[in-house]
């Protein structure tokens, strides 16, 4: 059946901010579908509210709202668009559970707007686990058998026939809290007497358990007509028991038989048959017990997904694009392959390669945060590589990560005693190490439940590695080049060989040139190559023919920005496709390299030439010498292509824009010193340190407060505040250990300062600002933890934005900066202070491109190849309408017992946008965007530290003038009082009780103001913050935020919020 | 021990040898399936050939008691990227390695078989030699002389050679119900799974030899004192042309009145047997990935493969219609004849290895066996 022409207009929900287990991958399928659907002619409406993606750049729909993606904001879109369908399926779940929202709001019915993809009775049967496991036994798929229990005596019968461990679920408790794992006798009385106490309505879910059974995904799409094909199939390298998401996976599955394999794509089809998924991508997942090789089915995704994302970039399948093709009536076999054009999308992709996938996580943002992996997903981002073997890809993905490994080999770190027994991101090193240092493979797998099949091909690299080992010991027999082509099929990186031998990595690489031993470059084409690939979607390995064929057009590389980890994410995806956009558009072949299977970047569609490499100088080095391209860009992939700068500059590779040399003069403090002092700006005092000593002269000598961070890092990563000298020893110890060998920046922090942040663009003649924005909060908080306003809203006086335009001129021109820049000021008791210079694409571009309608990056990309400011015609500071504000979001609720007040590092994993006429109303949509749902009335409660108390007045007294009612702590209440306030005094956790803890728990808190006590967190505060969170109550922790929130309340109560589309005319 | 893949035009591919040293020679065609290399090893169609497999680990499950297609391995020779040493499944009971030393097979791995199969995509298929002996340049030249000198695919009737002498019954304790209808199956080279699901179907099976008269088959006391309901025509390796004996006594088959069922080679010769013509695929399907349409519902199957032959639909006679096309190619996957009970495919809906899509076929040509 061809595409439907009763449609016109098709709704696309996008999945929002950026967040654990949601993340960029759902902007490359947004992306994918919003592309598809214009081509074929549908008008296309977008509601996402992160402004950090591809999607909701202007051309990708024909009304873009960057609008919260709540039912009421949604709702609005719909009455005012009236589009005919929507389509919720590559939004993720955000998406799905909207569209079940407006479904049983009766908003889909009342505008006669039809679900495309997944149907919500579908949706609702892949959510309810007891449903779906009713549906598949009934249709002869096995499951985890289960059932529910209400006394001690009825889990104890339902458990009988599973044997341990057992899981024990109780019903409707906060996030499934209560449940758990039982090993034992004793365990199981104690979890399923706990669980029944827990519940409400005190009935447990007891059920058998897959720990430790093999995992297996497989990733199907289904069209109209019922054909089923499978995209792919996953193996976890991780047995059942860790969030798949954060497992190593490996694709194609490695270990199952033909006879097994094909049972479980029968089972497969039937699932996703039965669920009664109309038309698009499923993603379902299987247990496998290693012993008898029974197969349950565990859970379906009725959606495009994250394993899809992974899938597609493993293949060469796309499958959201196909997925919004099949949801608007055309067949598999009406679609052609993307990659060969000849032959159809009805067909199941096979590889030639191996893909390894590792997870990404930022553990060292959340001290004291479990690193346990389990079921809750806490991992940040991911690398995928690709491989002739196993043994290659996985040494690839290892140097993917970028986590101080050079791949197989590491710095050895001692492991923990239970390192092997307890799946923890470092879990995987724990085994290698173990393997390499004797282990069995037997014991291994007897530990970790990782499948032999892989343990045995890791023994097989470490004979390789201890036979180049012996080379590099030896004089009479050094490494061969038959070894060195070994080790390199084996996945071993220069760096790697460099540690085995006792060479220097640019000796090995000499050695493996002047030996011939280099990488071709291979296609990824759907079909091992049945049929001629027309795509170049390319992975090095150490085989005999390249595919790369290179054209004899001028080419520039851009460098992507490697796994999303938290201070560098989408933001920095984005740049890169657009600067591949802006090389295209000048002429120029453009060439991806990045290892990032969730992004637009690594999408075959956004370059002419993709490369799915580590981002390491060997690896890039390999596709400069095969592309020779006119220079590299580096600015807009964050700091893992900046890191590669000078290596690549020295060894001859032209860097295009800003010089490393002035990327270094901006990083580094002496330097960055004597250039403020050259061009007249004044930095917050400031020294350096290498050693604890030397550091705690430096802040005797600055004076308290401090603020403290390493160089070279993005985020703010283990950037701290002290107060005083024992804080500043304990913060020098913890980052000298974390950074060796770097210098540790020291500088007086500006307390009460308020914090402004620029983007501009520079020619090396012209800088011209692109925006100014005004951070919410007050200093201390990172920059991509607080709400920021573009224009500055108020308290910042007209000359001292003359100031910070003047000086960020000064400041691009003395560093002669070609491209982007971004620098952070303070406003200190009137005087303008430089925080910062980044002389490189920032994490705000993308937020000012949307609140500027100005396509910052691709121009920035231009200036980067020759152009000037002037010929793209953009040499003034672009004007804006209204107000747009960026709102954080973060995963506290991933990590147990972690605080989650705000400091100067880092811990956002994403953001969204508020747009609006008004500050206050602007402020609402950043705040609903960033799920933070802002009462119209209620309690409000106050506790301030005293520095505070006066300021918290006149916020306080807004709040009552707007009907709430008040209670504070004592001290507080005492100031509220003092300024003719009605206040009701609520006791302190450590007070007594009933305290304010138990009114938030009872329901009677709606608002929190919290001002943290300045020098250490009290447990009270944490108490208070964490119950916020767990009862979604908003806390505000700082007067400036909590007097934009007040603001939002009353722009909410005095008007109907209206929704806007960037597209729109004065928009 | 080094081994070498060298092909028909000359050009080598180096690599390690695996199974048993010496020599092999065959056709070399590539398989795309990423599992189910037992069931590729002991399949009969793949006599003569030596098969690269393009899945970049071959081996990692070992090898069972009770996957084969038939009771030996069969290719000539076998290629990969890497054979694992050790493999891991709870049913696995040997390694590859294991498994191609004890049937004396050739093998060799650690060959770029990604260029491999672009060259043999390119050029199409060509005859080559595994081979550990025949080093330098001196022995290079003596084995391409050697490849050279082995017959071509085309015209080989290698049918002939890999099915039973003898008839047999099929799992002889089903057959004691008299009640299940009886069916012929001729062996040109047939996989286990057929006779697997054909019982499956309710039939009892008799094996009969590739030669065997349609007089014989036709004799209403043929099984046991009563007629065969129906025929099955197997798969097999070589070319269909050169079976022009077996092609006549499918031709009797056909006329009888009595089903037909043809899987790949005998689907091909029912072709033949038909009128129209079969010729050679520059490099076949070989894999379990291909797309096939019925033409009649439109639904969309995906399909195993084994067939460096087809059959020329334009060649097919008016009673005849085309009811399967590969998707990928446009080549006839298979036909029925409007007149009578007697259809073939040319893709394997038996699998083994590959997708249990098309298995209903069984089961239609069950309903035409219980119908007549």
């Amino acid at each position: 059946m061809p595409k439907r022409t009763d449609l016109r207009s098709i709704l696309v929900l996008g999945s929002g901010p950026i967040v654990i287990g949601q993340a960029c991958e759902f902007d490359y399928s947004g992306t994918q579908a919003c592309r598809v659907l214009r081509r074929e002619g549908y008008r296309v409406v977008l509601v996402n509210s992160n402004p950090a993606t591809i999607m909701t750049d202007p051309e990708f729909a024909d009304a873009t709202y960057i609008e919260p993606l709540t039912l009421e904001t949604v709702a609005k879109v719909i009455e005012k668009e009236r589009p005919d369908a929507l389509l919720p399926t590559v939004g993720g779940q955000t998406a799905l559970n909207l569209a079940v929202a407006l479904h049983e709001a009766g908003v889909l019915e009342k505008f006669g707007v039809e679900t495309l993809g997944a149907s919500v009775a579908s949706v609702k049967l892949g959510e309810d686990r007891l449903l779906f496991k009713r549906l598949m036994q009934d249709s002869g798929v096995d499951v985890l058998l289960s059932g529910l229990a209400r006394t001690y005596d009825e889990a104890v019968e339902i458990a009988k026939p599973f044997g341990f461990p057992v899981v024990v679920r109780p019903s409707f408790t906060l996030g499934g809290s209560g449940g758990g794992i039982a090993f034992n006798v004793e365990d199981f009385e104690h979890i399923v007497r706990r669980g029944l106490v827990l519940s409400p309505v005190h009935e447990i879910l007891v059920e058998e358990s897959a720990l430790g059974w093999k995992e297996f995904e497989l990733e199907l799409m289904r069209d109209t007509a019922g054909t089923t094909v499978v995209v792919c199939s996953i193996e976890n390298l991780d047995p059942m028991g860790v969030h798949t998401g954060d497992s190593i996976t490996i694709a194609p599955q490695m270990t199952l038989s033909d006879v097994e394999y094909q049972a479980m794509r029968d089972d497969a089809k039937t699932v996703i048959a039965k669920v009664g998924v109309a038309t698009g991508g499923s993603n379902i997942q299987f247990a496998v017990h290693p012993g008898t090789g029974r197969r349950v089915v565990i859970e379906m995704n009725p959606r495009v997904s994250r394993s899809s994302a992974l899938a597609s970039k493993a293949t060469g399948f796309p499958i959201a694009k196909i997925a919004a093709l099949l949801a608007v009536g055309y067949r598999l076999d009406e679609i052609p392959n993307d990659i060969t054009k000849k032959t159809p999308a009805s067909f199941e992709p096979t590889l030639d390669y191996v893909v390894v996938k590792i997870p990404r996580f930022a553990f060292e943002k959340f001290p004291g945060a479990s690193t346990a992996l389990g079921v809750q997903m806490k991992s940040v981002g991911e690398v995928m590589a690709l491989g002739a073997t196993f043994a290659e890809s996985f040494g690839k993905a290892l140097r993917s990560l970028e986590t101080g490994r050079t791949g197989y080999l590491g710095a050895v770190a001692a492991h923990r005693a239970d390192a092997l027994r307890v799946a923890r991101p470092e879990r995987i090193f724990a085994v290698l190490d173990a393997l390499r240092a004797g282990t069995s493979v037997a014991a291994v797998h007897e530990v970790t439940g990782i499948d032999p099949w892989f343990l045995d091909r890791f023994q097989e690299v470490f004979a390789v590695e201890r036979r180049v080992s012996e080379a590099g010991a030896s004089r009479s027999r050094p490494l061969s080049r038959d070894l060195l082509l070994e080790a390199k099929r084996s996945g071993l990186s220069d760096a790697d060989l460099a540690t085995l031998t006792g060479l220097t990595e640019k000796d090995v690489r000499t050695k493996r040139l002047v030996e011939g031993v280099e990488p071709v470059f291979q296609r990824v084409d759907t079909c091992a190559a049945e049929f001629e690939s027309e795509t170049p979607y390319l992975y090095s390995a150490y085989e005999t023919e390249c595919e790369a064929r290179p054209s004899d057009k001028k080419k520039v590389i851009v460098l992507g920005s490697g796994p999303n980890r938290i201070g560098q994410g989408l933001e920095f995806d984005y740049c890169c496709v657009h600067a591949a956009g802006a090389i295209s558009e000048l002429g120029y072949e453009s060439v991806m390299v990045n290892c990032n299977p969730e992004t637009v970047s690594t999408d075959y569609d956004t370059s002419d030439r993709l490369y799915f490499e580590p981002l390491t100088f060997e690896d890039v080095m390999a596709v400069v010498k095969r592309e020779q391209p006119v220079g590299v860009l580096v600015q807009f992939g964050g700091q893992t292509p900046l890191k590669l700068a000078h290596p690549l500059e020295q060894a001859g590779v032209p860097i295009l824009g800003t010089s490393p040399e002035a990327i270094d003069r901006a990083e580094d403090r002496e330097r960055f010193g004597s250039l403020l002092a050259d061009v007249g700006l004044a930095a917050a005092p400031w020294a350096t340190a290498l050693t604890e000593k030397e550091g705690l002269a430096a802040g005797r000598a600055l004076g308290f407060p401090l603020l403290v961070r390493p160089s070279y890092v993005l985020g703010g990563r283990a950037m701290r505040i002290v107060y005083d000298e024992t804080a500043l020893a304990g913060v020098l110890r913890e980052a000298l250990d974390a950074f060796p060998g770097r210098p540790l920046l020291i500088d007086r922090f500006l307390e009460d300062a308020f914090e402004l942040d620029v983007d501009a663009l520079a020619d090396g003649h012209r800088v011209v600002v692109a925006g100014v924005m005004q951070h919410i909060e007050e200093a201390g908080i990172h920059s991509g933890d607080s709400y920021a306003v573009l224009p500055p809203y108020r308290r910042v006086p007209r000359a001292a934005l003359g100031e910070i335009r003047e000086a960020t001129k000064r400041l691009g021109k003395a560093l002669s900066v070609v491209g982007l820049m971004n620098v952070q000021y303070a406003i200190h008791q009137g005087k303008l202070y430089v925080l910062e210079v980044n002389p490189r694409a920032s994490r705000t571009v993308p937020f000012v491109a949307k609140a500027t309608g100005r396509q910052i990056a691709r121009s920035a990309a231009k200036v980067c190849l020759g152009k000037t400011l002037e010929e793209l015609g953009f040499t003034e500071e672009p004007p804006v309408r209204g107000f747009s504000i960026k709102a954080p979001v973060f995963p506290f609720r991933k990590f147990e017992n972690v605080d989650t007040i705000l400091g100067p590092e880092m811990r956002s994993t994403g953001e969204v946008m508020g747009r609006d006429t008004s500050f206050g109303l602007a402020f609402l949509k950043a705040a609903l965007g960033a799920g933070v749902r802002l009462p119209e009335k209620g309690t409000a409660f106050f506790s301030v530290h005293d520095g505070d108390k006066e300021g918290a007045l006149p916020i306080a007294r807004e709040a009552a003038s707007l009907g709430f009612k008040l209670l504070a702590t004592a001290g507080t209440a005492v100031a509220l009082r003092a300024g003719g306030l009605e206040v009701t005094t609520v006791l302190k956790v450590n007070e007594g009780r009933p305290n304010v803890v138990d009114r938030m728990i009872n329901g009677e808190v709606d608002l929190v103001v919290n001002t943290p006590l300045g020098r250490e967190s009290f447990y009270d505060e944490v108490a208070i913050r964490r119950t916020a969170l767990d009862r979604d109550v908003p806390c505000l922790t700082t007067l400036s935020g909590a007097a934009a929130a007040l603001e939002a309340i009353r722009a909410r109560a005095a008007g109907e919020v209206t929704v806007s589309a960037l597209q729109e005319a004065g928009s | 021990m080094k081994a070498v893949l060298l092909l028909e035009d000359g050009r080598a591919f180096e690599g390690t040898s695996a199974g048993t040293p010496g020599t092999a020679f065959g056709e070399v065609v590539f398989n795309t399936a990423l599992s189910g290399y037992q069931e590729t090893l002991t399949d009969p169609s793949y006599r003569g050939q030596i098969v690269v497999m393009t899945a970049s680990h071959v081996g990692n499950y070992g090898l069972n008691d009770e996957d084969g297609e038939s009771s030996r391995i069969q290719v000539a020779g076998f290629v990969a990227r890497h054979f694992p040493e050790t493999f891991s499944n709870p049913r696995g009971k040997r390694s590859i390695h294991e498994a191609l030393s004890e049937a004396g097979v050739v093998g060799i791995h650690g060959v770029d078989t990604r260029a491999l199969v672009r060259h043999l995509r390119s050029g199409g298929v060509l005859r080559g030699a595994i081979s550990t002996a025949h080093e330098g340049a001196e022995g290079r030249a003596a084995l391409l002389e050697a490849i050279r000198a082995q017959p071509e695919m085309a015209g080989a009737a290698l049918a002939l050679e890999v099915g039973t002498r003898v008839p047999y019954a099929f799992e002889p304790a089903v057959h004691a119900d008299a009640a299940r209808p009886r069916v012929a199956a001729i062996d040109y080279g047939i996989k286990t799974n057929i006779l697997k699901l054909l019982t499956e179907e309710g039939f009892a099976v008799t094996v009969f030899p590739a030669e065997t008269s349609a007089a014989t088959l036709l004799d209403p006391g043929a099984a046991d004192g009563r007629p065969f309901a129906g025929f099955f025509l197997s798969n097999g390796p070589g070319d269909p042309a050169a079976l022009t004996g077996c092609v006549q006594e499918v031709k009797g088959l056909v006329e009888s009145g009595r089903p037909v069922f043809g899987i790949c080679l005998g689907h091909q010769l029912l072709g033949l047997a038909v009128g129209a013509s079969t010729f050679k695929l520059k490099f076949g399907h070989r894999g379990v990935n291909h797309p096939v349409k019925d033409v009649e519902s439109g639904a969309v199957s995906i399909t195993s493969q084994n067939h460096g032959f087809a059959v020329d639909p334009t060649t097919l006679p008016a009673n005849a219609e085309l009811t399967h096309v590969n998707l990928n190619d446009g080549t006839c996957e298979g036909f029925r004849l409007k007149d009578r009970p007697v259809f073939a495919v040319q893709y394997h809906p038996e699998s083994a290895p590959g997708p249990h899509d098309s298995s209903a076929l069984f089961a239609a040509f069950s309903r035409d066996v219980r119908q007549s």
